[in-house]
């Protein structure tokens, strides 16, 4: 079963209409939530006023932020769960009114009177950090850290992560020619199909049941206890199969909201689900970023130093902020082996939607700078560019930013993952071509590696229970966000018990009360976290299972094997007796009876992981690098500064690799995020910070027939604790694009692009002013 | 408020009651639990929605449920096992399976009017759609094997 394209297992319902999602659950008596939200960036609240609201037909309640002054957030809490006071971003939830109708509700918005008092908005982090009052939160000091932070509410930064490895005036010293890059990117959206969407209701005995379009089932339990002062036992969360993810399920908004109008209703079912105008926009977004990187070298290319700034905008809250400043932070030179790293990477607030996690996790946007700044040391040296990176990669042996050894199994091969990209994008034909007068043809590269910053005591669970018709039932706190891993999952449990696929259930709802546990559906590690603890279950079933046969077969349990839906006597195979007779214990022929239901439980926990010290930044942060390389193949028209993205090239060390067509979906998938987030995507904002393409009409994504021609290989390092050597793969293959793209277009055009998106008047707009050969 | 109208969804008549401004898109999830057309951004940019009226795809969100008596409305619940189905879950061109409704109606529409289409009608007619979770590679195979197939 491993290495096989087993198709995924909810792939009936999904191409019938009758995979359910969250909103799907049509229910008579269902009451609609609407949020108020806010019509400016930053403003005080002066007056809120719902009387004539609360008067409109079909309205049960109107709740504001005076009902609920509490604050919430994942790191720091900073965030209320609708604006007490104050407002600090262009949709932020004021009120929510719930009524008999949806459009009931959505009427009432309207009615509620609300008066402000405009303040100065924040655009960008570089204002941000110019300290300018009013501050966006004047009590930033005052607030619950749940993890250690560096807040400083003068530079309206939350926190402030540093990495010192080795000497830096020894790296400049070492350096014989630096470069110094300054690149940004601005806020973006994970924009998955399916709103967000939430259902909360609290029953008779006190029982909070939550239905969320969510990535992080456990952690909505958590934060809900939490906050409304409940016991764990009382909150029940329920996700469905989830419409996409990407990062941006995984925070902890609508579920709070939902929790209070259920309440204010007598704990009626409430359903509250994001317009795409309102999930663009009020809840968490991708976060932007501003760098900048110095790279010193030899001049034969050998890196020496690399110091970089990276000043991440959180937006108006820090929600996941802090933690991708972290991960960007840690990781910052990217797969190449620098002896002196310094890193100051700052948490900033600006009056911009808050962020939360995205695919890549801050790794997509370190790769951007250090690529960007690769490419043009490249330049300035006139070395080939991946000869230069083939010169700097890391290997086994080696250490990362925060000085965690890099050993045989937790770092694949960077080195051959950039010989193979050089073959498949024919490096040797040439790195700019001109196809004629005006169409350019270039190519760029970059690398890419990425680990996971968890709980370095991140757990999963498996249990597994059986049928009598020998099928085998999976069950796992993971949520199935269309990454496939549930499938994976099958094949893994499949091939440890030796039967058959269609043999294998795997439950694609997680309900937290039955569910085991897993920490959050994030970061790629569902293979190597839930894999584990179902290669664990598996183990323990069988032993179980073992000793029941032992008693029917009347041999040792150390004498039995387990498969084909069998458990039989391993030097006499015709002895056997079947799983699912086994696996409910065994009857004599006199009627006794021995041995019981056999329930499988397995788990998992992180291991050898360490926390970052805050001063250098020394310690273990995630358990595996994945590393690739990719290029990008563009034609610009040096004209019009229109362009086409004919080619994308991923290779990727990603381990054994367990379902093939998986996998090359999930790096292509990932791969068109990331030429698209590259190519076009990014809020625009005006003057007063309001967000002007809250719309897929004016936000624009890749559609049909835009992609380019990808090419996926994969290169096979195990990873050897890890379900049959897999490693992560699920975002990767979105975080080299934008720096490849940059990097081919750069070459193209002729000028540094070092800000996306790489709209064609972007490119004209650099390219305006210095002088472009037509030939 | 509310008036009577009957729809013909799937081959059966519905008499259903429904507000003047309510969406087919709306009243299709609503009022007749078919749920398989998704409500992505109700405002005709993501083709989610897609049905077929009167064998045409259409955004269900842009037609109001009044609008839509008297024509042929199949959803993505009305078809079973068709060709353009089966090369979906073949060729893995799906994900999180929530534009797959959507794509799969436009497809098996454009096989229907355009049995010979070129890249160009191809392409025109799935634009109208998107897709956050795959490359559309995949989806590009589909419907390139089902038209090959005919």
């Amino acid at each position: 079963m491993i290495g096989k394209s087993v198709p995924r297992k909810e792939s009936e319902n999904k191409v019938t209409g009758t995979a359910k999602y969250t909103d799907d659950f049509t229910t008579a008596g269902l009451l609609y939530a609407k949020i108020l939200t806010s019509p400016h960036a930053h403003a005080n609240i002066t007056s809120i006023d719902s009387t004539k609201a609360e008067k409109l037909p079909g309205v049960r309640t109107i709740i504001t932020g005076q009902d609920y002054p509490i604050l919430t957030g994942s790191a720091i809490e900073d965030r209320p769960i609708l604006a007490i006071d104050k407002i600090r971003y262009f949709g932020e939830p004021i009120a929510i009114v719930v009524a008999d109708s949806e459009y009931e509700a959505q009427e009432a918005c309207k009615y509620i009177d609300v008066r402000y008092e405009l303040l100065p908005v924040i655009h960008t982090v570089h204002e941000a950090l110019a300290g300018i009052k009013p501050f966006i939160h004047e009590n930033l000091l005052q607030y619950y850290q749940v993890k250690k932070m560096a807040p400083n509410p003068k530079q309206n930064t939350a926190n402030h992560i540093k990495i010192r490895k080795g000497n830096i005036d020894k790296g400049r010293k070492l350096s014989e020619v630096t470069v110094n890059v300054d690149v940004s990117l601005p806020p973006s959206d994970h924009a998955a199909m399916e709103t967000r969407s939430v259902r909360a209701e609290i029953v008779a005995n006190g029982q909070v049941h939550i239905h969320s379009s969510s990535q992080a089932p456990f952690a909505i339990k958590q934060n809900i206890c939490k906050y409304f002062m409940l016991n764990e036992s009382d909150v029940i969360v329920h996700c469905p199969l989830v419409g996409g993810g990407f990062g941006g399920k995984a925070a902890v908004q609508l579920e709070l909201l939902a929790y209070v109008a259920s309440k204010a209703v007598g704990g009626r079912l409430v359903s509250l689900t994001n317009t795409r105008e309102d999930d663009f926009v009020t809840s968490p977004v991708h976060i932007g970023m501003s760098a900048n990187v110095k790279l010193g070298a030899t001049k034969t290319g050998k890196f020496k130093m690399c110091e970089i700034k990276f000043l991440f905008d959180a937006g108006a809250y820090v929600d996941e902020s802090s933690d991708i400043t972290t991960t960007a932070a840690t990781n910052c030179t990217g797969p190449y082996n620098i002896d002196h790293v310094w890193c100051d990477s700052l948490c900033v607030y600006t009056n911009h939607t808050y962020a939360t996690s995205f695919r890549g996790y801050g790794h997509g946007e370190l790769t951007f700078a250090i690529e960007r700044a690769i490419d043009t040391l490249a330049n300035k040296l006139q070395i080939d560019s991946i000869e230069l990176r083939k010169l700097n990669a890391i290997k086994t042996g080696d250490t990362t930013p925060t000085q965690a050894p890099l050993t045989k199994s937790n770092i694949g091969n960077t080195l051959k993952c950039i010989q193979r990209v050089k073959e498949l994008i024919d490096w040797k034909q040439g790195e700019i071509i001109h196809l004629s007068d005006r169409i350019v043809r270039a190519k760029g590269i970059s690398c890419l590696w990425k680990t996971s910053l968890s709980p370095t005591d991140a757990t999963s669970g498996a249990i597994i229970t059986f049928n009598q018709d020998g099928s085998i039932n999976l069950h796992v706190g993971l949520v199935e966000i269309g990454q496939g891993t549930k499938t994976v999952l099958a094949q893994i449990l499949a091939e440890s018990m030796k039967v058959d696929i269609s043999k294998i259930h795997v439950k694609m709802e997680v309900d937290t009360s039955v569910s085991p546990n897993h920490w959050k559906t994030v970061a790629s590690t569902g293979i190597y976290m839930v894999g584990n603890a179902v290669l664990d279950a598996a183990e323990n079933a069988k032993k179980q299972l073992k000793v029941t046969a032992s008693y029917a077969l009347r041999c040792s349990p150390d004498q039995l094997e387990v498969g084909n839906s069998q458990i039989y006597v391993k030097h006499d195979p015709k002895r056997f007796i079947n799983l699912g007779t086994a696996a409910f214990g065994y009857k004599y022929s006199n009627g006794n009876a021995i041995g019981g239901e056999v329930i499988g439980q397995g788990s998992f926990i992180m291991h050898h992981l360490t926390e970052i010290d805050s001063h250098t930044g020394k310690g273990i942060g995630g358990p595996e690098w994945t590393v690739g390389a990719q290029a990008v193949e563009v034609e610009l028209d040096r004209k019009t500064f229109s362009y086409k993205i004919k080619k994308a090239i991923s290779v990727i060390d990603a381990g054994k690799i367990l379902n093939p067509k998986a996998a090359r979906g999930q790096v292509t998938g990932a791969m068109s995020m990331g030429l698209s987030w590259a190519s076009r995507e990014g809020f625009i904002y005006d003057d007063n910070g309001k967000v002007e393409n809250n719309q897929f009409r004016t936000y624009k994504t890749f559609i049909f027939d835009e992609q380019p021609e990808y090419i996926v290989e994969f290169i096979s390092t195990p990873q050897l604790d890890a379900p049959y050597g897999a490693r992560p793969l699920g975002e990767h293959g979105i975080i080299g694009m934008p720096a490849a793209l940059a990097n081919s277009l750069s070459k193209a055009a002729g000028v540094s692009l070092n800000q996306l998106p790489l709209f064609p008047e972007t490119i004209w707009k650099h390219a305006r002013g210095e002088a472009i050969d037509y030939k | 408020m509310l008036q009577s109208i009957e729809l013909t969804v799937n081959h059966e008549k519905r008499r259903i009651y429904v507000r003047p401004a309510d969406t087919l898109l709306h009243t299709l999830r609503e009022n007749l639990g078919l749920t398989g057309a998704k409500p992505g951004c109700e405002n005709g940019d993501c083709g989610a929605c897609t049905v077929l009226f009167d064998q045409r795809p259409m955004k269900s969100c842009l037609v109001l449920a009044m609008e839509s008596e008297n024509h042929e409305i199949i959803t993505i619940e009305g078809l079973h096992q068709t060709s353009i189905q089966k090369a979906f879950i073949d060729e893995f061109a799906f994900q999180c399976g929530y534009c797959t409704s959507g794509f799969i109606m436009n497809c098996y529409a454009l096989a229907a009017h355009h049995p010979n289409p070129d890249d160009y009608q191809i392409k025109n007619w799935l634009q109208s759609n998107i897709c956050r979770c795959t490359g559309y590679e995949e989806i590009k195979h589909a419907i390139t094997k089902v038209l090959k197939q005919q």
